[in-house]
Formats: structure tokens, sequence, C-alpha cells
């Protein structure tokens, strides 16, 4: 039988160990830009300020001609910036579509498209990746040649045909983003539903220290569309009202978009005091259900664990959860439930949703600029619209915002397919 | 980035199962043009295998296949799906029925139209906890795969289950994507040598580009290289077969090359040469 270790460190590692097998250290990588868009705001000041102000940005579903009682995270002015417009841009045409334009507004701001031409520069096309994640990419493309099908034979109009490639295949994100940005290196879109881009982060991360790359373009994103509209009212997922997470009458999640981009590079490159940090990611799945979460919450709670422990820090290290949170009554049990058995009652922990909506695959990346937002701007969001926290729930769920120093911060995605991330962000 | 490969699934166009197909690969039985058998994929249970898609069953079929041969533990091996397409079958049921004035769609459909559907159903059927990813590379998905799995073993130094599968999409679907022939392809790779290992592998990103990719000297295994991204692993497959020393250069979108240094099981212990 191993000694037991005298460090409280080692022996909360030891026992962790035991229940989850190894999760290695990793050395931080420095988030050198981040920036995002989604229905609060374009860029980080815009957001600080709309979740500052607790001014949400659902509103009544006014998506195309969607007849669902519902509110929706709609990012305003995309109808108007088409990707290709101008005669510089004309060669980024085939690209247009509303996950692109998504993407290249998000590009735009706090001077993310500089700084990753800087990296480029700095390391080569080659040796800077693309990793995004997304669910379901440019999908609202092919909703739309669905209708003008030719009544004959069924066929698709010879527009989508061509430009299908650069729109609803899944690959697109990340091949607009590097195209655009001249990158060369690895790239690869994440797919894993609503977790889509916290998983990215890990494989950015692993990719840089394999040494498939020396930086990586890392983020996500999701716009709105049919099938996922329709898709969650089938489910019976989605709430009349605008979300209420961890609210006693919590009924669905409301659906938004967004997107959002790291410039990931080792410390040794970009390190500077008071960098923003990766400092662990935690992986897992369920096994048990395609859309339903593992009842005892297993596959976070490994997650979580495993975040913890590749970043060598222990719960009582981490000064905010920043949860999945997505306001279904399954979710926000389940996630507490996790929450507890890793951290007990007493770290704070919040929801974003009540202000963006869940924004899917885009999620983990707008929640990872978030958190990295608490951390130089020293705040701490509460939960948007909930006005009585479920009774059930043990966890420390924050309904007002905070003004506080904020050095760690933890932020979970969750997926169809029963796959969870947590992902543990701080300052050097 | 050093790889073993302890075990193999394959299913496609007289490719069904890589006991059968290393004759072929070989060069030592010409392709037959029977139509692919029907993927079996007993692991999932009946219900699950009755709701899963076509192209869940033909990953989750060549998934079982490679862990069976590898004599490993479903439950103690990551995963890495790669699809270019995904779901075809799925999204154009829901974007038909979405064009309707009703829009009325099953709940089923929708969560089955998620490009992780095969990561996730191998993880029900397994009862797997470990970390299983869902990724698209267009036709350079396999290439990704086999990155993201030689990172994931390298660093997580844990064994990884690679799956890459995409089958044809139905029409209308298909003018878009004209994918030939279905296959998918699994490996069941490990950073440790042991007596499992089928090959060792030895990989390098390079972007120089002035070798061709390694194509397929069989002109039907050529056309089904071409044709599918998942049967871009069949030069890898073939050397393998072959259990001889080779180098394979697989394309990584239009920037990048992979080689992959191919050395067979008796002669893992050797020093690889340099490159």
């Amino acid at each position: 039988m191993d000694a037991i270790p005298d460090d409280p460190l080692d022996r909360w590692h030891a026992a962790s160990l035991n229940r989850q097998g190894v999760a290695r250290a990793m050395a931080p990588l420095i988030l050198n830009r981040y920036t995002t868009v989604s229905a609060v705001g374009k860029g980080l000041d815009e957001t600080y300020r709309a979740l500052w102000l607790r001014r949400s940005g659902l509103r009544p579903c006014d998506f195309e001609d969607v007849g669902i009682t519902t509110y929706i995270g709609r990012v305003d002015d995309i109808e108007q910036v088409p990707v290709g417009g101008g005669s510089v841009q004309a060669q980024f045409e085939q690209f247009d579509c509303r996950s692109n334009r998504l993407a290249l507004l998000t590009l735009q701001q706090d001077g993310f498209i500089q700084a990753a031409i800087e990296a480029r520069e700095r390391y080569g096309a080659h040796r800077v990746a693309v990793i995004l994640g997304s669910s379901t990419s440019g999908v609202l493309e092919t909703e739309h040649a669905y209708r003008r099908r030719d009544p004959a034979t069924g066929a698709l109009p010879p527009m989508y045909l061509t430009t299908h490639r650069y729109t609803h295949n899944m690959f697109s994100p990340a091949h607009f983003v590097r195209t655009y940005l001249g990158l060369q290196g690895p790239a690869m879109v994440i797919s894993t539903a609503c977790s889509s881009s916290t998983k990215a982060f890990a494989t950015a991360a692993r990719f840089i220290e394999a040494g498939w790359c020396d930086a990586a373009v890392v983020g996500g994103v999701d716009s709105l569309c049919l099938t996922i509209l329709y898709g969650f009212a089938s489910l019976e997922l989605m709430s009349s009202s605008p979300c209420r997470p961890c609210d006693k009458d919590r009924d669905g999640l409301t659906l938004g978009e967004s997107a959002g981009f790291a410039l990931l590079e080792k410390a040794e490159h970009a390190g500077r005091p008071g960098a923003v940090a990766l400092l662990g990611y935690g992986e897992s799945c369920d096994g048990y259900h395609m859309s339903r979460p593992h009842p005892q919450g297993t596959g976070a709670i490994k997650a979580m664990q495993a975040a913890l422990l590749r970043s060598r820090l222990t719960p009582e290290d981490i000064d905010y959860i920043h949860l999945h949170g997505s306001a279904t009554r399954a979710n926000d049990k389940i996630e507490d439930h996790a929450v507890n058995v890793v951290f007990g009652p007493s770290t704070p922990c919040s929801s974003t949703k009540g202000w963006t909506g869940h924004t899917l695959g885009a999620a983990g990346a707008t929640g990872t600029v978030i958190a990295a937002m608490c951390l130089t701007r020293s705040f701490v969001p509460g939960t948007l619209n909930t006005t009585r926290i479920d009774p059930s729930l043990r966890s420390h769920v924050l309904l007002e915002n905070r003004a506080q120093p904020v050095r760690r911060v933890l932020s979970n995605s969750f997926g169809f397919g029963g796959n969870n991330y947590s992902l543990i962000f701080g300052t050097l | 980035m050093t790889l073993y490969v302890n075990g193999i699934g394959t299913l496609g166009p007289g490719l069904a199962g890589w006991v059968g197909s290393q004759a072929v690969l070989r060069g030592e039985v010409l392709l037959c043009d029977a139509s692919p058998p029907e993927p079996i994929a007993s692991v999932l249970p009946p219900n699950e295998r009755r709701r899963s898609s076509e192209s869940v069953r033909w990953a989750v079929h060549v998934a079982q296949e490679a862990v069976q041969q590898a004599e490993a533990d479903a439950r103690e091996v990551a995963s890495v799906f790669a699809s270019s397409e995904g779901e075809t079958d799925v999204m154009d049921r829901l974007c038909a029925a979405l064009a309707m004035p009703q829009r009325m769609i099953s709940p089923t459909l929708f969560h089955h139209s998620v490009h992780n559907a095969a990561s996730g159903y191998w993880g029900i059927a397994t009862g797997s906890q470990q970390s299983s990813t869902a990724l698209a590379c267009y036709d350079s998905s396999f290439c990704a795969a086999l990155i993201e799995a030689a990172a994931y073993a390298q660093i997580e130094e844990q064994p990884v289950l690679l799956v890459a599968y995409d089958l044809p999409p139905p029409p209308p679907l298909y003018a878009a994507r004209p994918l030939h022939g279905g296959f998918a392809v699994a490996l069941l790779l490990t950073q440790t040598p042991d007596p499992h290992n089928l090959a060792h592998l030895d990989l390098t990103l390079t972007n120089d580009l002035s070798e061709d990719t390694t194509s397929m000297d069989d002109a039907r295994l050529e056309a089904l290289r071409n044709g599918n991204q998942a049967a871009r692993s069949l030069p890898l497959l073939a050397a393998i077969a072959r259990q001889r020393d080779a180098l394979i250069h697989l394309e990584y979108l239009e920037n990048q090359h992979l080689l992959i240094q191919v050395l067979p099981c008796q002669s893992c212990t050797r020093p690889l040469s340099a490159n």
C-alpha cells in the first residue's frame, strides 16, 4: 500500500487519482488575445458592460419566420455584413453564410486579426493551428436550399452545390478562419455538440505540447438556424420565456448564437505578469445517453477533477465556477450535484446563459472569454433572470454580480452524446 | 511522434474486415465489386442499434473490430471519431421536414443529427467514460484524426481508438458532395511497445510538398482512396498488410504532408531511420 502523502495537495490528488486515473500536469498556455461576439455585444468592452449592468441580450424570437414562442440571443447586423463584401474581400465570397459572417465579425474585434498576423510572422504560417468548435456550421444554407429544390427533379440549386463545401460542411468555420488569416498549420473543427469549443482548447493545448504547432487560434462559432430552434422545441427543452438557470421554476433553455476566439501560445513566448492562461483541462464521457446527462453526474465530476489534477490545483484554489448552466431541469440539477461532490457548497458559481442564451458549440469559447474577463476586470457575474434559486440545489449559486479579485476560474461545458469538458483559467 | 498500431478494423467495398482485406491490400487478390456487407456492430444494444443511423453502425462496427483484435478493454481507451460529412442521412430528413410548412421534426432525429452521434453511441455501447472527440477536416479528416490521436496518446499516455468513416450522402445532397463509396477504418493506437503491436509508426509534419502523396497501385483502390477521406488510410493499411518498411506521404489540407514511417512489428525494436 502506498504511503499517505503529508502535503494536502498531494493527498487530494492521490485520492482523486484512485478514482479516475492519470491526468498529467500541463504547462500554462497564454491567451495572448481573445474576443467574443454574442447577443450582449461585440468585443470585450461591450460584453463586459452588458454583464456588469445586467443587460440581457435575449429577445422574443424574431429569427426569420420561425413560429415558436420563445426567446433568442440573436446577434444584430449579421445580415448586413456579407463575407466577401468589397473588392479586396471578394476571394472569400464563397464562404459567405451566417456562421462565417459571425466568425468574421468576431475576428474584427479587439485587434484579433492583427494578433493572429503577428503570430503568423513570429512562428511561420504552418506553425499556427486553427482548432475551432461548432455544432451546426452553416446548416442554415442547406435548410434554405431545400426550399428551393427543383420541383421536377428534387435537385438542389446549382449555386448551393458549389458553395456547400465552404458553408455547410462541418470544416467550413476553420477553413474560413485559416484562409482569412493566411494560416497554414494543422486545422480541424471539433463537433461534440454543445461542448465543441471547450474541447477545442484541450486539443489545441495538446497540439502545442506535442509540437504539432507553436500557437493556435482556438475557439468556436455557432449561429442560429431552424434545425436547432425546431430541434430543441421538439425535445421540449426550450423555455417560452428568457431562460432562468438554477431557478426553482426554470423550464428550459434559450438558444443564442455567438463566436469566440483566443490566440493560445506558450508562456515562454507570450507570458507576462497578469496574462491570462489556460492552466488545465478535463475531458470525459458519460457513456449513458445521447441527450440526457448521467443521473449521478459521474462524467462531469471526472472532467472537473481531471482539470484540477492537470493544473495541480485543489478545489479551494478555484475562486469562481462558470457553470454550463443551460437552465434545463436536468442539467442544472446534475451539474449542481457534480459541483458539490468536487467543490462542496461554498465555491461561488453562476450561469451567464441569461445574458447570451445557450450558444451551443460556441458556448465554451464565449465562456472562456467571460472567464478571462473575470480575471482581468476583477468581477464575477451573477445569474440573470433567476429570482429564486432552486432550494434543492446545494452549490453556492450567485444571483448578483460581485466586484472582487479573481485568480482562478473553472468553466464547464456539457454536450449531447454525453461529453463533458472543464477548463481552468488563471493569471500569471 | 511514435505510435504503435495494435488493432485494425475496415469496412468498404471488397474490404470487409482486416483479416480478409490484407490479401487485397498486398495486391495478391483483386478488389472484388461486391457491395460491402451490412455492418454488424453487435456491441450496440438492440434498441440503440435500431435507432442508430447507417453511418453510426459503420463507425461502431470497425471500432469494435479494432478493439477486439487488440484485445483491449474499450472502457480504458479514449476515442477520436472523424467524418467529413457526418450524419447526411439524418440531415437530409431534417432539412426536408424543415422545408415543409408545418416544420415538424422528430426529437430522435434531431439528437441523431449531431456530428458526434457515432462517438456518443460508442460510449453508450461500451460504457466508456474516457475522452472522446468528433472532428471534421474535409478530405483530410483521417489525417487530422491521426494527428489528434498521436498527440492524445503521447500527452495523456493512454491508448486511443481512431475511427474515420464517411458514406455517400443521399440525393439531393449527393450532388453537393459526391462520395463514390462508403468506407470506414479503425485503428487502435498505443504509446507502448507490447506483443500486440502490428506496426510501429513515426509521424512527422512537413511543409515540403515536393514529393507526391502516396497513392494505391490498383486503379480501383486508388479510386476509393480519392473518393472518400476515410480511404486516405489505404496506403498506410497496405504498408501494414505488406509487413515491410514504408514511408507514406499523407496530404494534410493543401499546405502540409504528414509523413508516416511504417515499420512492421517484427522490427519494432530496431532504431528508426532519421527523417
